[in-house]
């Protein structure tokens, strides 16, 4: 078993319900949380997340694109952030989902170090090692309907651009969407191989452009005339 | 290298304490389902609720983060009064009592009340309640009542309920299951919020076309198939030339615009006459058309009729009359609307807007969809299909914020009535209760208010001509803030954004008492903002100040409570009960009239009550004859009871669902006394799902038309014909003209502008703040736009005060294009000023490519006033954040000197505030002048507790 998400680039609208549903959901969770927020309502917000939306623009005015990047663990298969962690804290369930046990982690952010794409984040009050669990009380928490069972990001997100799943299974929703898309590892040439996967933006649809109804687009009285004629044989039909 | 695997034991939540409840979420103008966890008293998780017609099981980083607005620093505890040393706006409050507050309210309205109703000014800002609040003033008898559409979406809303009977935004929603080609114009990325996010995504994966226009590429516009960074305020320029390639190539649905619209209405042609440019009417007062096989003109429509599309004629009276499809033709086939000639304006080339505008004919007309359903149109065709041209459009901010947007709005609607595109498979669609005739039949209130009395009819309206203005014999308005005066004669959600200013000036009269609910008006929901601060605190020679005595009512500390004299500090809507309303703007969605309450989630811990309790509360004690008997007694227990057994008319009250004593009607029905229950066990919703055969060109559809009637959307059965020449329109423009046979005005600005902007056909002309700025001359004193859009995950300045919200943005900057930037020597981080016409401010600077780039925008209310909204003092929101709200004017630019009447910044129709029209030149500040300006002195501290770390946890 390999369980992770799917990212759809295409749809992501950069609205961050994702990362919040997720701070939600894992600020009252009995495995992670509190998560942390540091002068909440002053001069320099700042909080543990498990889950973080950045921006993007690639290309040049007027063919510039906007993206939306939302980013979290990747539940790498080689996860270094496991085998760095000297207490024994880090470790990777069977079904993949890479988690710290709080009572063991002492903070001493050697995984964070370890972790190439900076998905572990200190609650300096607690002084443990924060990160996604994909959510692992909702996914096993078998009094939650089967339906709620997902990630809280998964649940929320307003365009479906996130799905949850199975890499094994490649007749899991995110097996197929990973084959049918394109989807890609983020960084994968660093070698943790990360099981999240992205979805590239769609190629735009080709649309088709309706021909004039008249060869010569004659315009002032000729269009006028031909319009008028149209709409005639239109409708005496 | 693999890692060994391992399972260790975890903690599993206990459902034990756990209580899930469904209610409506409050964090935007959405409404969206929301299904509550809450742990032992305490808000552990909030998440969509799953069916629900608004979101579907979604929800959006606001609603999410509604916790910290429940648990937020700047909630309002008790009502306060101001201190008796204290000047207003200094923030300087005691605590009192709900006994001292309400007995206070009750006997300054209550004199107003007796004396001069119109003393009182109540408007309400974010207001979801407005059948109730507009029931309210027009009971109090104070003609002086509006919500805030009119600075946010009255373009929208009266356009389209004068040309197609349903608007963009509330009142309608694209097909997003079907449509194959979508044109979204001027959509920030929040009207609306999950509703939009959910249908993109539905577009995009069955592979339809997603063209944004809008001069920023960001949220929804950065997924787009194709951007179109427009020239703001050229939409409509855009649109027209869009018409002018479908009608130069003849991609018209000329069947659809002989049947469901005006297009083969006679116009008479009589220049310099008071009927000129009237429809001509049988002696029934029928329109006419002109009958192809009877070779003569006949009134009224029927199913024989072979109405002819083009063409002039005299009438046996003598009278010349055309066509409206013959005027819109020649118009629109005018080089001034080719593409070649509007490029440039529009900053979009030509080819561009030819390939689009054939890009739609071709989706339009060939790839029509056909759906096997049988139906009958209101003149008993029978159908055995329908038909749909999948072409769907939407429009919002963009559009309807500049003077302009009322007849750019128009212009879209004409583009989707040339297609054939509406309430079809895959187009723009209604939700009830439209669409409704054109114009709704209700007519604003013009009677003059009468003490102890209420009005007699609702207050907001939508005239058909100059008698229905509200203005008194002399030609004054009769209402504070001129809605329905020759300055906005279309004013159908009023000029909130004006009230402050005339009642200041006493324009036309002071006002004793102004009430504001859940409004910001001394900050981002005014224009001028510092001159509207300054115009709250305003006093007379004598001390005594122009606006006698501000009432707030509001659920936390904003920069408006500080100008109160008295605060009635409102709940939270987890805390409250609420009904969204049918008679007012529900929760629908196009296959299904619905509405929605919420009720009670958590307990309330401060001493704070529900708005609305308060409103039948004060309705009770000042003895409104519908919320007390004629011995003086109250009706309604409260609010609950208010809404169970109020009914409107018979067996319609403010909720549709569960009606009847056994709650087993919908709709029309006794009141149910166990009505309330009945939401709650299904989830806060109604929803009614219309058959496959009333669902499609409802305009038309005889079934559905029935329907609506019976269940008292409409108040005929009869075809609701669009309109796509507006005879309402052209009575005004008489009456500039001086011909019409009824009012007129006399000031030579009021007939000017009627004779120019009252065009009965769609029009374009540049947003007025543009024409005044000399746009495009060489000398052009202010070059760019300047815009503001509301990021996805803050709602106005409501969610500043919440603790994750704030961490994903805190503050704003003025962003440029990247080579706009580079011409001005400006780079990322540097001070700038900013100047309009009006005033100045300084910002810092963000560069980026996707913007348009004579055009600057940055994110709307992030900025505060120190000390605001729970926050503390050097919070960045008050330190770097800023308003661009300081440089918009709430009146037009007069040349220096003039005594030229000051006139409203709005749209010169509706009065909708015209905030995108602002223009601004930009220069980096020196190193002396670099930081913030203007700043306000900060506001005292709540009281409550700000934690140097909150570890928030519902267990």
């Amino acid at each position: 078993m390999k369980l992770g998400l799917v990212i759809d680039l295409d749809t992501c609208v950069g609205c961050h319900a994702c990362a919040t549903a997720c701070k939600e959901w894992n600020g009252s969770s009995a495995i992670s949380g509190p998560l942390s927020d540091y002068d909440p309502y002053g001069a320099e917000p700042s909080g543990v997340w498990f889950n973080r939306v950045r921006h993007y623009e690639v290309g040049q005015y007027p063919d510039s694109k906007t993206i939306n990047f939302p980013m979290s663990c990747l539940h790498c298969e080689d996860a270094a952030c496991v085998t760095v962690c000297p207490t024994g804290a880090s470790y990777k369930r069977a079904d993949g989902i890479v988690l710290v046990d709080q009572d063991k982690c002492m903070g001493c952010n050697l995984c964070a170090w370890a972790c190439p794409y900076g998905a572990r984040e200190l609650d300096e009050e607690s002084g443990c090692m924060k990160k996604c669990t994909l959510c692992v009380d909702r996914i096993d928490n078998i009094t939650l309907p089967e339906a709620e069972r997902q990630p809280a990001c998964v649940l929320a997100c307003p365009t479906h651009a996130r799905h949850f799943g199975d890499f094994d299974d490649p007749q899991s929703n995110v097996s197929k969407l990973t084959a049918e898309r394109g989807g890609f590892k983020l960084l994968d040439e660093l070698g943790y191989a990360p099981v999240n996967r992205y979805l590239p933006p769609r190629a735009p649809p080709a649309v088709a452009t309706a021909a004039p109804a008249s060869e010569s687009a004659v315009r002032g009285e000729g269009a006028l005339s031909r319009l008028v004629r149209l709409a005639r044989q239109t409708l005496a039909r | 290298m693999t890692i060994p695997a391992e399972n260790r034991p975890l903690a599993v939540e206990s459902p034990r304490e756990r209580k899930v409840h469904f209610t409506t979420c409050y964090m935007c103008a959405c409404r969206c389902g929301i299904q509550v966890t809450v742990d032992d008293g305490r808000v552990r998780y909030i998440q969509g609720t799953p069916g629900h017609p608004v979101n579907d099981g979604v929800l959006c980083a606001k609603g999410s983060a509604g916790i910290m607005k429940q648990y937020s620093p700047a909630r309002l505890r008790k009502p306060l009064k101001r201190k008796p040393e204290a000047v207003r706006g200094s923030g300087e409050f005691e605590e009192i009592e709900w006994d001292e507050a309400l007995a206070i309210v009750e006997a300054r309205l209550s004199h107003i009340r007796a004396t001069d109703p119109k003393g009182l000014a109540f408007f309400t800002g974010r207001d979801q309640m407005q059948a109730l609040s507009g029931l309210w003033a027009q009971q109090f008898g104070t003609p002086n009542w509006a919500a805030h559409g009119g600075f946010c979406s009255v373009n929208m809303a009266a356009a389209g309920l004068y040309t197609i009977g349903y608007s963009f935004w509330e009142f309608g929603a694209p097909d997003w299951d079907r449509a194959r080609y979508f044109l979204l114009w001027g959509v920030a990325e929040d009207h609306s919020s999950n509703p939009i996010k959910i249908g993109l995504d539905k577009l995009k994966r069955r592979g339809a076309k997603f063209v944004s226009i809008n001069p920023v590429r960001t949220g929804y516009s950065a997924i787009a198939d194709e951007w179109i960074p427009v020239r703001p305020g050229t939409d409509g320029l855009l649109a027209l030339a869009i018409v002018h390639v479908l009608l130069t190539d003849g991609s018209i649905d000329f069947e659809f615009l002989a049947r469901y619209t005006n297009a083969p209405w006679l116009v008479v042609q009589a220049p310099g006459s008071a009927n000129d440019g009237l429809f001509a009417r049988n002696a029934a007062g029928q329109p006419m058309l002109w009958d192809e096989e009877l070779g003569c003109a006949v009134g009224g429509m029927t199913r024989q009729t072979k109405p002819a599309l083009f063409g002039t004629w005299t009438l046996p009276d003598g009278r010349t009359v055309k066509t409206v499809l013959a005027l819109a033709a020649e118009r629109y086939l005018d080089i001034e609307y080719a593409p070649e000639t509007v490029a440039d304006a529009c900053g979009v080339p030509a080819e561009t807007i030819t390939r689009i505008a054939r890009e739609i004919a071709h989706v339009a007309f060939s790839e029509t969809i056909v759906l096997p359903i049988a139906w009958t149109d209101a003149w008993g065709r029978r159908h055995d299909s329908v038909i749909g041209r999948p072409v769907a459009m939407y429009a919002m901010r963009g559009v309807s914020a500049h003077s302009n947007g009322f007849q750019t709005c128009r212009a879209l609607h004409l583009i989707q009535m040339l297609l054939g595109a509406l309430d079809g498979p895959g187009n723009f669609r209604a939700r009830a209760p439209y669409p409704k005739c054109i114009p709704p039949h209700q007519r604003p209130n013009t009677a003059q208010a009468m003490p102890d009395t209420p009005l007699a009819q609702p207050l907001l309206g939508f005239p058909m001509g100059p008698e229905d203005l509200a203005i008194d014999r002399d030609g004054r308005p009769l209402r504070i803030d001129h809605a329905y005066s020759w300055e906005a004669p279309l004013a159908a959600h009023g000029l909130m954004h004006m009230v402050i200013a005339n009642a200041a000036a006493g324009d036309p009269y002071p006002i004793d008492t102004l009430m504001l609910f859940m409004a910001n008006m001394a900050w981002n929901s005014a224009m001028n903002t510092a001159g509207t601060r300054d115009m709250l605190a305003a006093r007379h020679a004598d001390g005594s100040y122009k606006i006698p005595f501000v009432i707030v009512a509001d659920a936390f500390s904003s920069e408006t409570v500080a100008f109160a004299d008295l605060v009635l500090p409102d709940t939270t809507y987890l805390e409250r009960y609420d009904a969204i309303s049918l008679l007012d703007r529900p929760i629908s969605e196009p296959d299904a009239p619905a509405d929605a309450i919420r009720h009670p989630v958590v307990d309330l811990d401060r001493d704070v009550r529900p708005w609305q309790e308060v409103l039948v509360e004060l309705a009770s004690r000042l003895k409104f004859p519908a919320f007390t008997h004629a011995d003086g007694t109250r009706k309604f227990r409260d609010y609950q009871d208010f809404i169970v057994r109020y009914e409107r008319a018979p067996g319609i009250g403010f909720l549709a669902g569960w009606r009847g004593v056994d709650g087993g009607q919908s709709f029309v029905g006794a009141p149910n006394p166990r009505q309330w229950d009945a939401y709650i066990e299904n989830k806060s919703y109604f929803a009614y799902q219309l058959p496959e055969q009333i669902k499609w060109h409802r305009y038309a559809n005889a079934g559905y038309l029935e329907f609506a009637k019976e269940v008292g959307f409409i108040d005929e059965a009869e075809p609701i014909v669009m309109q796509l020449y507006s005879e309402p329109l052209q009575k005004f423009r008489l009456a500039g003209q001086g011909v019409y046979d009824g009012p007129r005005p006399t000031d030579p600005d009021d007939r000017a502008r009627l004779v120019r902007y009252f065009d009965p056909l769609p029009f374009w002309y540049p947003p007025l703040e543009m024409e005044a700025s000399g746009q495009g001359r060489a000398d052009d004193a202010y070059p760019f736009h300047a815009l503001t859009q509301r990021p996805m995950m803050m709602y106005h300045s409501w969610d500043a005060q919440n603790a994750w919200l704030r961490q994903i943005i805190a503050d704003n900057a003025l962003y440029l294009n990247v080579a706009t930037a580079a011409a001005l020597g400006l780079a990322d981080g540097d001070w700038a000023r900013v100047e309009s016409h009006h005033a100045r401010l300084n910002c810092r600077i963000r560069t980026m490519e996707g913007v348009e780039p004579n055009t600057v925008w940055t994110w709307n209310a992030i900025g505060k006033q120190a000390g605001a909204w729970g926050l503390a003092p050097d919070a960045p929101e008050a330190t770097s954040g800023f308003l661009l709200n300081h440089l918009i004017a709430e009146h037009l630019p007069v040349a220096p000197g003039s005594t030229q009447r000051r006139i409203t910044n709005s749209d010169p129709i509706t009065g909708q505030a015209a905030w995108f029209d602002l223009r601004v030149r930009i220069a980096k500040c020196t190193s002396a002048e670099a930081g913030p300006h203007p700043t306000f002195e900060a506001l005292p501290d709540v009281g409550a507790p700000r934690p140097a770390v909150l570890r928030w946890s519902s267990r």
